[in-house]
């Protein structure tokens, strides 16, 4: 089946801010899609353009095979969102809320439906409580239910475990499990928590500067076959040299002003380490790459700054 | 647009502050109508200080002027002049509110065009506008007519005075407020315009009451050479026109004519000239929303 979301050549300026550029990707139906970046990436401008609320410089979004801009009413009917913090009308109930965000969305449901939905997050018991009187746990959780409420079939969240606790954010990890696998919805789900975005996604992108870093599946970046290293040695400039001009120059991938990065399949490290200390370059550490948080702070500048605090 | 429209006001009249106004006009009327029923007298003894020589009034007349109608006009012209910052309040609030609430992006990512949006916001905005207005009505003319009961008005110009018959003047209220309803839709409309390009409420409602205040001192000021140049396009300016209801023609025996109006092509022109405003500020507001990146 095509693609639930096709972005091609997405592109924000604010003035000469460029938020996001060039960015492309494809979100499958089905399954849930990571969206990865440190603050300030571009990810709630990519995701705020998804939703209509700010218009791109230029490049295409397609939602279940439309344009975004010219079927915006029909889209925007299929789809639900919640978009960084869960502000709601305060001085409402949680069921008012429910109520008006559905009629909104040009549903009606009847009183049994919202307390359902409410259900499903687990406010029923606290349905008539003004949201003044709300934990930022709760709200969040009434913000998913406001995005549910009309049953979309896309469901997009940005940053949806902001100020939540440990048990909070395991409520919202098994809620987004429970509408992929027994809802069967397509989800779209930023977040900088990537620990989390780990246990959840099938699919990931992740994003640096507004610019795509990397995209594919997660069993499949996490493949040791594609691992990355991260190779310091007394001197990285001549190192770069002699590994560009020998037979491991294709496991090069990027000299940073740190370190070298390396790509290669996990079991060839030992042979790959004997071949550096053959080239008689010295090595300071050679850190091969597993997790998430790994590999994210290897691909994007976040791993940069961490460097720069170390050092 | 109908389930809209009942969204916006069932939001707008669920928030205690959409009643200050309310209970402000209220208050106001009521201190009003109080300090008359105790000592009317000495309001009118202070009020007619200027012309009791030259007219020479005696009690039974000063007994008939003070009644529903004469208490009603003296209200509206207190009050008038600060409905506009009780309907900035309401209307500042519309999409600004919104904004710093953080529901504008909620409400702008389900299946409403923005333009739809805005205007029933604006159409939510004048209905509260109208609902003030009638409760004013209710408090200020009924209130008063009940407490004061009704006789012939009478009304102070520069000119001189004009007394209107009883029978004449209910149908110049309803004139008169209907004209209050469209000069205050002007107001809402500006404080709209500025609600759009901010964030938060206090700013609009500050600049929108701020613009309708040296608009008013504009009007006002005594100035010839601004007679020609800024007075006539200057809303304010118009906003004042009801008052033209209660000036009547009168026969060359100086007899008020009943059903009269002294100069209606002049009250219709400030109405056009407040029309436009509303339709500008409107179209200004539509335009700025439609391309706006929503950021909030």
């Amino acid at each position: 089946m095509s693609a639930i979301i096709q972005v091609k050549n997405l592109t924000k300026n604010f003035r000469e801010i460029k938020a996001v550029s060039d960015l492309s990707f494809e979100v499958p139906p089905g399954i849930v899609y990571g969206f990865l970046g440190q603050n300030g990436a571009g990810k709630s401008t990519t995701i705020r353009m998804l939703l209509t609320l700010i218009a791109p410089t230029s490049g295409s979004i397609e939602i279940f095979g439309m344009n975004l801009f010219r079927h915006r009413k029909e889209i925007l009917r299929q789809v639900g969102a919640i978009i960084e913090r869960p502000d709601l009308y305060k001085y409402l109930t949680a069921l008012e809320n429910l109520k008006l965000f559905a009629a909104m969305s040009g549903v009606k449901l009847t009183q049994k439906q919202l307390m359902d939905q409410l259900d499903m997050v687990g406010l029923a018991e606290r349905a008539n409580s003004k949201v003044k009187t709300y934990s930022q746990g709760m709200k969040q959780r009434l913000g998913i239910a406001t995005a549910l409420v009309h049953d979309p079939k896309l469901i997009i969240l940005d940053e949806p475990t902001n100020g939540l606790d440990p048990q909070g954010i395991a409520d919202i990890r098994n809620l987004i499990l429970h509408l992929s696998r027994e809802k069967k919805k397509t989800l779209m789900v930023s977040s900088h928590l990537l620990h989390e975005m780990e246990l959840v996604s099938d699919s990931m992108l992740i994003i640096d500067n507004g610019k795509k870093v990397v995209e594919g599946k997660v069993n499949e970046l996490f493949d040791p076959a594609e691992t990355i290293v991260e190779l310091k040695t007394t001197d990285d400039a001549t190192a770069y040299e002699k590994l560009y001009k020998s037979e491991l120059h294709s496991y090069l991938r990027e000299k940073r002003s740190d370190c070298i990065l390396l790509k290669l399949d996990q079991r060839r490290v030992p042979e790959v380490m004997k071949e550096l200390v053959k080239m008689d370059i010295d090595i300071v550490s050679f850190h091969s790459k597993h997790s998430l948080e790994d590999y994210f702070l290897s691909l994007t500048s976040a791993g940069q700054h961490v460097e720069s605090f170390k050092n | 647009m109908w389930s809209l429209l009942k969204i916006e006001l069932y939001k707008i009249f669920k928030r205690p502050r959409t009643y200050i106004a309310f209970g402000a006009a209220a208050a106001i009327v009521f201190l009003f109508q109080a300090g008359l029923r105790f000592d009317g007298k000495s309001y009118l003894d202070l009020m007619l200080s200027n012309i009791d020589d030259a007219f020479d009034f005696d009690d039974s007349f000063k007994d008939r002027l003070l009644n529903g109608y004469f208490i009603c006009f003296g209200i509206l012209n207190i009050l008038l002049i600060q409905m506009p910052l009780l309907v900035a309040l309401v209307a500042g609030d519309a999409i600004a509110g919104e904004a710093n609430m953080g529901t504008l992006r909620l409400a702008l990512i389900r299946p409403v065009s923005r333009t739809q949006y805005l205007l029933v916001k604006f159409l939510a905005s004048v209905i509260y506008t109208l609902i003030l207005l009638i409760w004013l009505a209710v408090l200020a003319l009924f209130g008063s007519m009940l407490l004061f009961g009704v006789n012939d008005m009478t009304v102070f110009r520069a000119g001189g005075i004009e007394v209107i018959s009883s029978g004449d003047v209910l149908w110049r209220y309803f004139a008169a407020f209907g004209y209050a309803a469209v000069a205050l839709t002007a107001v809402a409309a500006l404080a709209f315009l500025l609600s759009v390009f901010a964030e938060n409420s206090i700013g609009p409602i500050v600049a929108a009451m701020s613009i309708v205040v040296v608009f008013t001192i504009l009007s006002e000021m005594n100035i010839p050479i601004y007679d020609k140049t800024i007075r006539p396009y200057l809303f304010t300016t118009h906003m004042v026109a009801w008052k033209g209801f209660f000036y009547v023609k009168s026969t060359e025996e100086g007899i008020t004519i009943n059903g009269s109006v002294g100069n209606l092509p002049a009250i219709l022109k400030s109405l056009s000239v407040l029309v436009i405003y509303i339709a500008s500020f409107l179209a200004a507001a539509i335009w700025v929303f439609r391309k706006k990146d929503i950021l909030s």
